[in-house]
């Protein structure tokens, strides 16, 4: 439980931004709050459901989770959602148009980008939605602040009566800090009232409003002018003045202490003013900003044009002090100061591996057996990692939910070469929640010839294990209904014989049915019914060890993929016919092995035997 | 209160306990009264990656990750990634590291080699490196889970305040939840100390190999 829910105001606790968000949100006085999963923004909703007197929710993607805060605002109720940076591209159509209708009780969307893209498909600057939805964007820059400004946005949002973008990134979500906490406000609910002028967007209604949106981005920057949010700290080095937003502005501080910087934590509309008083001062002018020059651009279009920015500083990922002291001395002709002492050693690399048992690890095992007969068009969880080695059975990633569309599209799209390719589609259950069942519709109106694997761990595994519709729990971990897959894609239209259930782990099973139904024209569904070894599903079943004698040395198991596989003794050997083999006698860590046997079904001369479990290693 | 900030760098790979060590210390820190802030950078659910966390404490810090060659103190909890981390140190920083050699697939498969000794590839350098084996320390104390203790030992006298404070911090925990637990974390705690003390003192049975 995160230290803030029983902590008494005043105190003074260390917390990751997410759990300050959480805090503020909470005494914020909010009532209605919904997300979907994503790094780093997922803590937030967790630790914001054990709160007291506030309703929660795992939403099934985040134009869901958007759309249940804004029926919460539209009744009276501070609402608040949170996601990651993609998921604001998902909740995009009713974003663009709630910015239009207004709120009632205050609306706060967290939106948190991965900058340096730790765990995500693309880097992309929410920043952006500011200015395309002409709505208000606070910067936190650590946990303290996120914490405030969480709270002050849906002052914020009620008086100006807009949504308000919270902008996070990874480095304030992620980062613990020193945080002070206060008291909840009384939560007040005004209750839905019909207003069909004001709530039904048809054009004549929404065009009605338009005025008074562009009207608000006017009084919005007045006020970003006033902002305590918003400071201007002297410095003794005028040679350079920072204007700087988020964690980027921590990176300045620390970087350069005796310039002059003006801090924006209100950062859209930029106020400007502010800026002419900050140029006033210094030499030059350099926005510092994560990670496109959005400011900068608003600056220069200002007419401020001689400001400096990205032609400085790069426009990917983080801008910490490694890269903006030289590219700052650089630019005032300073000499660089050596980075480091001691060189970089670069032993190897260490990519994320599946969990030992991992039921996925089944269904890339048979996937790359039949290899180059297949297409295969993946999406966005832990079995992205069928990509690598030692499988190499994935084709695509894009986006969550893509998979199957983007199937549809290849076999649409055959060549001479292709033609008799079987076009597969691999998706999590999650997943398939979230942005999937579209794409399984597509194929089965356009009679797409396209078996599609659905994964079903029972948890959303990559993002450390949430609840969804189909794991039967809600977000406390309460017992919720269940999504049925089988009756699910029954409805969108898959033939019933074409649907099939399978236990993962049988890899015998697995390889025989995925190839029967890709010999078979038609839609079709294979559901793996396995939980994920961290679920708490998940039963962990006797360890098995391999027996030095009887093992062969021919790699059949490491093929499965499973990390507590590993290579005991490595040999060259030269056949009669003079081809030499590679021969790769194996070993199993019992103490990470959960006895799942998928490696014994891959064992030829059945070397692998069940074993006593010994010590847990680190 | 100087102004001075302490930055340690805190790796291993996933699953190791880098993040609860790393928590740990920063709460230290907090509870003496010092400004500070940890960041992590953890892969992804699953196991085996690369993880660090950066912990900084002083009178006020700034950014939250540490500026590579300015770490004072490198824990690193598998010898390997030690190494891969060391050019964060500053020059004289130290680098107390766990001599457990964990073999990634990428490695067993043969596609990578992994260094026959990173200790001495550090040292070579000029790394001021202090090695032991926390896993055999933990076994003889009778849990693999007590390396986490024994490495914030191993620091506990190379910090800005007294190792009690940090031991403290430690054995509270387990006071709260598991009182059985407290004995063998004070030992272990100790036998890290110890360790520590004997690699800076340069005369561990160790010395010879390494
Ligand atoms: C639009 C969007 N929202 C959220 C995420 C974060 N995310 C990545 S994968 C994933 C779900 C994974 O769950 P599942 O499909 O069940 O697969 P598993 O990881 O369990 O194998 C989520 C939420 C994302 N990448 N994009
Ligand atoms: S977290 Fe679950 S789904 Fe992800 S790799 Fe581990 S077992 Fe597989
Ligand atoms: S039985 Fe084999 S595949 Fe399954 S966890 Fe154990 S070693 Fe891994």
């Amino acid at each position: 439980m995160s230290a803030a829910v029983k902590a008494m105001p005043q105190s003074r606790l260390l917390l990751s931004g997410n759990d300050a968000i959480a805090r503020g949100v909470w005494e914020a006085g909010v009532k209605v709050a919904a997300a979907y999963p994503g790094t780093p923004s997922t803590e937030i909703l967790e630790s914001l459901s054990q709160y007291p007197d506030l309703y929660a929710e795992w939403s099934v993607n985040e134009k869901v989770a958007l759309e249940v805060a804004i029926g919460g605002s539209m009744s009276g109720a501070r609402s608040f959602c949170a996601m990651k940076h993609v998921g604001l591209n998902v909740a995009s159509d009713a974003f663009m148009t709630v910015t239009v209708a207004g709120v009632v009780g205050g609306l706060v969307i967290a939106v948190a980008d991965d900058v340096g893209m730790s765990s995500s498909q693309n880097e992309q600057d929410s920043r952006f939605w500011g200015r395309f939805a002409h709505v208000p964007i606070l910067e936190p820059a650590d946990s303290q602040e996120a914490y405030e400004m969480a709270k002050y946005a849906f002052e914020l949002s009620e008086a100006y009566n807009t949504p308000v973008l919270l902008r996070l990134t990874t480095r304030v979500c992620h980062v613990k800090a020193v945080v002070q906490v206060g008291e909840r406000n009384p939560i007040q609910i005004s209750g839905f009232k019909s207003d069909a002028r004001r709530w039904v967007m048809t054009p004549a209604n929404a065009k009605g409003r338009l005025p008074e949106q562009i009207a608000r981005e006017g009084k919005l920057q007045e006020l970003a002018e006033a902002s305590p949010l918003n400071v201007l700290e002297p410095g003794s080095d005028r040679r350079i003045g920072f204007v700087t937003s988020g964690p980027a502005y921590m990176h300045v501080r620390e970087s350069f202490p005796d310039a002059p910087v003006l801090k924006l934590g209100f950062s859209y509309p930029v106020p400007m003013a502010l800026i002419e008083k900050l140029a006033a001062q210094v030499d030059h002018l350099v926005v510092v900003e994560e990670t496109e020059p959005l400011m900068e651009h608003d600056i220069k279009a200002a007419g401020l044009l001689t400001i400096h920015g990205k032609d400085l500083l790069p426009r990917l990922g983080e801008l910490t002090p490694n890269i903006l002291i030289p590219a700052i001395k650089t630019f005032l002709g300073e000499p660089i100061p050596p980075a480091t002492t001691y060189p970089k050693f670069e032993p190897f690399p260490r990519p994320p591996t599946m969990c030992a048992a991992c039921p996925h690890m089944g269904v890339y095992y048979s996937l790359a057996r039949m290899r180059k007969k297949v297409q295969i068009s993946g999406d966005i969880g832990c079995y992205t990692l069928g990509a690598g080695h030692p499988w190499n059975a994935l084709d695509t990633t894009i986006s969550m939910g893509a998979s199957m569309g983007i199937a549809l599209g290849m076999d649409k799209a055959r060549s001479e070469e292709t033609k008799d390719k079987a076009v597969v589609a691999v998706i999590g259950d999650s997943t398939f929640l979230h942005m999937g069942m579209q794409g399984m519709l597509d194929i089965v109106y356009n009679r797409g010839n396209v078996t599609t694997l659905i994964l079903d761990n029972r948890t959303t595994g990559m993002t450390g294990g949430q609840n969804h519709a189909g794991t039967g729990k809600g977000l406390k971990g309460d017992d919720a209904p269940r999504v049925d897959f089988v009756k699910l894609v029954e409805a969108l239209g898959v033939a019933p014989e074409r649907i099939r259930k399978i236990d993962p782990y049988m890899l015998p099973v697995v390889f025989k049915t995925i190839k029967q139904e890709i010999e078979t024209p038609g839609p079709s569904v294979i559901i793996t019914d396995r939980p994920c070894v961290l679920s708490e599903f998940y039963e962990k079943i006797k360890p098995y060890r391999v027996v030095d004698e009887d093992c062969t040395g021919c790699g059949n198991c490491i093929n499965v993929g499973c990390p507590a596989i590993t290579v005991r003794k490595s040999e060259s050997k030269t056949r009669a016919d003079g081809k030499v083999n590679e021969l790769k006698f194996t070993t199993i860590d019992t103490a990470m092995c959960t006895g799942c046997h998928m490696c014994v079904e891959s064992c030829g001369p059945k070397a692998i035997v069940p074993a006593q479990p010994v010590a847990v290693a680190e | 209160m100087t102004d001075i900030i302490t930055n340690i760098l805190v790796c291993g790979t996933g699953g190791q306990g880098v993040m609860t060590a790393a928590e740990i210390l920063a709460q230290a820190a907090i509870t003496k009264g010092f400004d500070c802030k940890k960041s992590e950078v953890a892969g992804m659910a699953q196991r085996g990656g690369v993880v660090t966390s950066h912990v900084r404490f002083g009178k006020r810090v700034w950014s939250p990750v540490i500026t590579p060659g300015t770490a004072d103190i490198l824990v690193a909890f598998e010898v390997a990634e030690g190494s891969r981390w060391a050019d964060m140190l500053r020059p004289g920083g130290i680098a107390m590291v766990n001599t457990i050699r964990l073999v990634p697939p990428v490695v067993s498969m043969g596609l990578f080699k992994y260094p026959d000794d990173p200790v001495a590839q550090m040292r070579a350098a000029g790394v001021t490196v202090y090695d032991f084996d926390a896993g055999a320390i933990a076994r003889d104390l009778g849990d693999l889970k007590l390396v986490n203790t024994i490495m914030l030992g191993a620091i506990a006298d190379f910090l800005p305040f007294p190792a009690s404070e940090l031991e403290e911090q430690i054995v509270g925990r387990f006071r709260e939840r598991k009182p059985a637990m407290v004995e063998v974390n004070k030992r272990a705690f100790d036998a890290g100390r110890e360790a520590a003390r004997q690699r800076a003192a340069g005369n561990s049975p160790m010395a010879a190999n390494s």
